[in-house]
């Protein structure tokens, strides 16, 4: 049952360069994902996050090494619209995503390109845009929305295929505070309550914190593996890959360095109030 | 600012008869009436299209002033062509004004105000058809009707695709100007004076960044576009499927009774 | 400190008369001071876009005034012109309105636009990349060819080239990471301490407003609510969480360790204070002074 949805073996990737050496993106990278799981991917800006990501539904083709989707392989050119079906893509900019002019359409789109029968693709249009909490707007035209109200009816146009998994690219970076919580707490829906498979990649480490997994990415490399406590305790490390680690965290950490004897897990402002609350009351 | 009045290619979302009719039927009912439009002689022509223009309107929930914001961008054509056909519509009867070099008979005035009034309802019909029929549903329509076509080649999947794609992104791009121009202004750029050269080399600061960003933009959609499977025409299906029913068979009926009617009013000879 | 700039009474009406009207800003005055560094807050739509358009005469108040140093800018065409340079703008994004061959010729656009002769604007240019921290040789290149993190800067320094009194910017750091976002904040400390300049920053995170502010004004439906020092505005806290704003994470774990009934001061907003109150709730002071002054560069 846990065969891992995505398997990725000692994947690299190079973007050929006009003179001299190929510029290496990716730099064997080994991960496996269950299924059912919330990853997230988070690293700085050219760690080679987004590459790696355009590698989980064939957009791009590994130079070296295998990418696996429920077993396909992704090089292989007659698989192509089954992988595509199982892992479902949202990107950064949700007006370069969304095709068509209404929004019920374009939640569509996905379905009549697979071929669905019309009946089934209004059910399946219905219960996306039920699940992303879109479904008033279904007759509303996608340019007078809010930004994240558009990411949300970015991820049902991909909900409507049915994937086991859903890859996101950076889907809050354009957004303000209020559609980045809208569209995190979709994420978060999604995964619990249907068990999509979903792998987020961000370089907001609050979002990350959300995980159920957090993978750290640089220089092309995975450089750090688990569960959000853990790897956000290794602060000097992420300090070095160009990356800083929730303020509440970075508090007890500058605490502890004063000498106070505290623990790095608190990653909520509850359980930092509470971890401070109890180090008054010592 | 001006482009924002730009309401091509707009639809507005209801569920009134008008909404619901068969897009297709739609197009032909739009090719009937402007059909009948050219075939139309005298007033009581007019009176009739006009009466069936002001029904449908009222029909559709849309609202004449829609119809008169988009209206704008044309109004210099329209004038201009009555203006000419005042001027320069020759007559038989005595001229009614002579001034400078020209002169102003009673046929004149008569083309004009036929001329103004074809126009006007031509336009107005082709925005009721906008209005009333999201873009998909339009391209949708036209792709079937065109289908014959793609027996001798004609690529109508592809046409009618960009066509739906082209229309989702002009209000992006719209705004994109209206941003970009902002954003130069703010450096200096002055995109009002000098003449017509140097208007033109203006307008450099806001092209360049217009078509790379549209070009990003293209790229993106194309591979998000794969991601959601599109892989052309073959093998697709709809959400909504066209299907001709009884109120199109209606429709296409008053339509054409349309057409004949004023082709009969022609020969009442009134004016 | 002399007010810069200055809004009476400024309502700006979108659409005035037609179904679409919509009141932008409502009777707003607003002030900016001399040389200081003032954080604009709001959520979309509060009308805070519309309201730095007016400070550079993008856009022509429905009523009232705007006065930048003490004279109406829209009191004669050059009084309007002359605004446009003396308050720089730097939009969201500003790396999609870059449109010259070679960084240099675009840091020169706006310069160039002001008449300077080609000395003058050669050392602004040169200057203005320097504050962005891009290299020389790299003048020469397209500035296509840049990742993104360095177009911003690109595009920053183009406006940084005009000199301006009073440079602001929309969300400058947006979409940035940790990395670019204290490489651009550093660049635009160092424009205003070199050059006394007023900074104005429009920005969705508090916490990166906690730390560089000295003063917030809150948009909010059109009007300010509220401003002041950030302690001052980050202490309304259930009036910022109502307007979907919220307070620096900081505040809202001082707030809650508050009501659990520690006696710990709430109105910190930044790591350093709040690690200051732990200790002088614990009555220590700071063991050293080192990770203070390095966290008020190094961290977000």
């Amino acid at each position: 049952m846990n065969e891992p949805i995505l398997k990725i073996e000692d994947l690299t990737f190079s973007y050929p360069v006009e003179e001299g050496e190929p510029r290496v993106v990716l730099n064997g990278v080994d991960l496996d994902i269950e299924p059912g799981t919330f990853v997230a991917v988070l690293g700085h800006n050219g760690s080679g996050k987004s590459t790696l990501a355009k590698h989980l539904n064939a957009i791009l083709l590994p130079s070296g090494g295998k990418v696996y989707v429920s077993g396909m392989d992704t090089a292989d050119e007659a698989l192509l619209l089954d992988i595509r079906r199982t892992v479902g893509m949202v990107f950064q900019n949700p007006d370069n995503q969304i095709v068509a002019n209404v929004v019920e359409e374009d939640c569509a789109f996905g379905p009549e390109n697979l071929g669905v029968p019309p009946d089934e693709i209004r059910e399946r249009v219905d219960r996306a845009l039920k699940a992303v909490g879109m479904y008033h707007f279904k007759d509303h035209a996608p340019h007078l929305l809010s930004g994240g109200q558009k990411q949300r009816i970015a991820i049902a146009g991909v909900l409507a295929m049915e994937p086991r998994c859903v890859v996101l690219d950076e889907p809050t970076a354009m957004l303000d505070p209020i559609g980045r919580r809208e569209v995190m707490e979709t994420i978060k829906a999604l995964n619990r309550d249907s068990g999509v498979t979903v792998v987020l990649i961000t370089h907001h480490m609050d979002e990350a914190a959300q995980a159920d997994r957090l993978v750290v990415m640089s220089g092309g490399k995975i450089v750090s593996d688990g569960a959000p406590k853990e790897v956000f305790q290794r602060v000097e490390e992420l300090k070095t890959t160009g990356l800083t680690v929730p303020e509440t965290v970075r508090l007890c950490y500058e605490l502890r360095q004063e000498g106070l004897d505290l623990p790095l897990d608190t990653l909520s402002d509850e359980e930092c109030a509470q971890t401070l609350y109890q180090l008054l009351q010592r | 600012m001006a482009l924002k009045d730009i309401t091509l290619g707009q639809y507005f979302p209801g569920d009134t008869i008008l909404h619901r009719l068969d897009p297709r039927t739609k197009i032909l009912m739009v090719v009937f009436y402007i059909v009948a439009l050219f075939v139309a002689r005298n007033a009581l022509g007019y009176a009739l299209m006009g009466v069936v223009l002001t029904a449908a309107i009222q029909v559709s929930r849309v609202g004449f002033k829609a119809i008169r914001r988009g209206m704008k961008p044309v109004y210099i054509i329209i004038v201009f062509t009555a203006v000419l056909n005042v001027l320069y519509t020759p007559g038989q009867g005595e001229p009614l004004v002579t001034f400078w070099i020209f002169t102003i008979y009673y046929e004149g005035i008569r083309t004009a105000i036929f001329m103004v009034l074809r126009i006007t309802m031509l336009i107005s019909c082709t925005f009721l058809l906008t209005y009333t029929t999201s873009p998909i549903m339009l391209t949708d329509a036209l792709e079937r009707l065109l289908g014959p076509l793609k027996k001798i080649k004609v690529p109508v999947h592809e046409l009618a695709m960009m066509m739906s794609i082209a229309l989702r992104f002009i209000p992006i791009l719209i705004e994109e100007t209206d941003k970009i121009m902002a954003a130069q202004k703010a450096r200096g750029a002055d995109f009002e004076t000098g003449n017509l050269i140097q208007k033109a080399k203006a307008l450099i600061p806001l092209l360049v960044p217009l078509f790379i960003s549209a070009f990003r933009r293209a790229d993106e959609l194309a591979v998000a576009m794969e991601c959601r499977c599109y892989h052309g025409g073959e093998g697709r299906t709809r959400l909504r499927q066209l299907k001709y029913q009884g109120r199109d068979i209606w429709a296409l009926c008053l339509g054409f009774g349309l057409c004949v009617s004023v082709f009969l009013l022609n020969h009442l000879g009134v004016f | 400190m002399e007010p810069i700039i200055q809004t009476q009474q400024l309502t700006h009406i979108y659409s005035a008369g037609t179904p679409f009207q919509h009141v932008a800003l409502d009777s707003v005055d607003f002030v900016a001071y001399q040389g200081e560094y003032l954080g604009v807050i709001g959520h979309t739509g509060s009308g805070k876009s519309t309201l730095i358009q007016h400070l550079n005469g993008l856009l022509k108040p429905t009523s009232g005034q705007v006065l930048v140093a003490g004279k109406d800018i829209w009191e004669s065409k050059e009084a309007t012109r002359q605004a446009r340079f003396q308050v720089g703008l730097v939009f969201q994004y500003p790396e999609y309105q870059l449109f010259e061959e070679t960084v240099y010729k675009d840091i020169a656009f706006g310069p160039k636009n002001m008449g300077l002769d080609e000395t003058e604007v050669d050392r602004r240019v040169r200057q203005a990349a320097e504050f962005v921290g891009l290299r020389q040789d790299q003048l020469d290149h397209s500035p296509f060819e840049l990742s993104g993190g360095q177009k911003r800067r690109v595009a920053i320094a183009g406006v940084i080239a005009m000199e301006p009194a009073v440079l602001i910017l929309d969300e400058p750091t947006a979409g940035l990471d940790p990395v670019g976002v204290e490489q651009i904040l550093g660049n635009i400390q160092d424009y205003h301490k070199a050059k006394n300049a007023t900074i104005i920053i429009v920005s969705h995170s508090m916490e990166q407003m906690a730390r560089t502010a000295d003063r917030l004004v809150v948009i909010n439906d059109g009007r300010i609510p509220f401003s002041g020092t950030p302690r001052e505005v980050f202490s309304h806290v259930e009036e910022l969480e109502e307007m979907g704003l919220g307070v620096p994470q900081m505040t809202r774990v001082f707030h809650r360790l508050k009501a659990m009934g520690a006696p710990v001061d709430d109105t910190v907003y930044t790591v350093e204070q709040a690690k200051a109150a732990i200790l002088t709730a614990l009555g220590q002071s700071p063991r050293s002074t080192r990770t203070v002054s390095s966290d008020e560069k190094g961290a977000v």
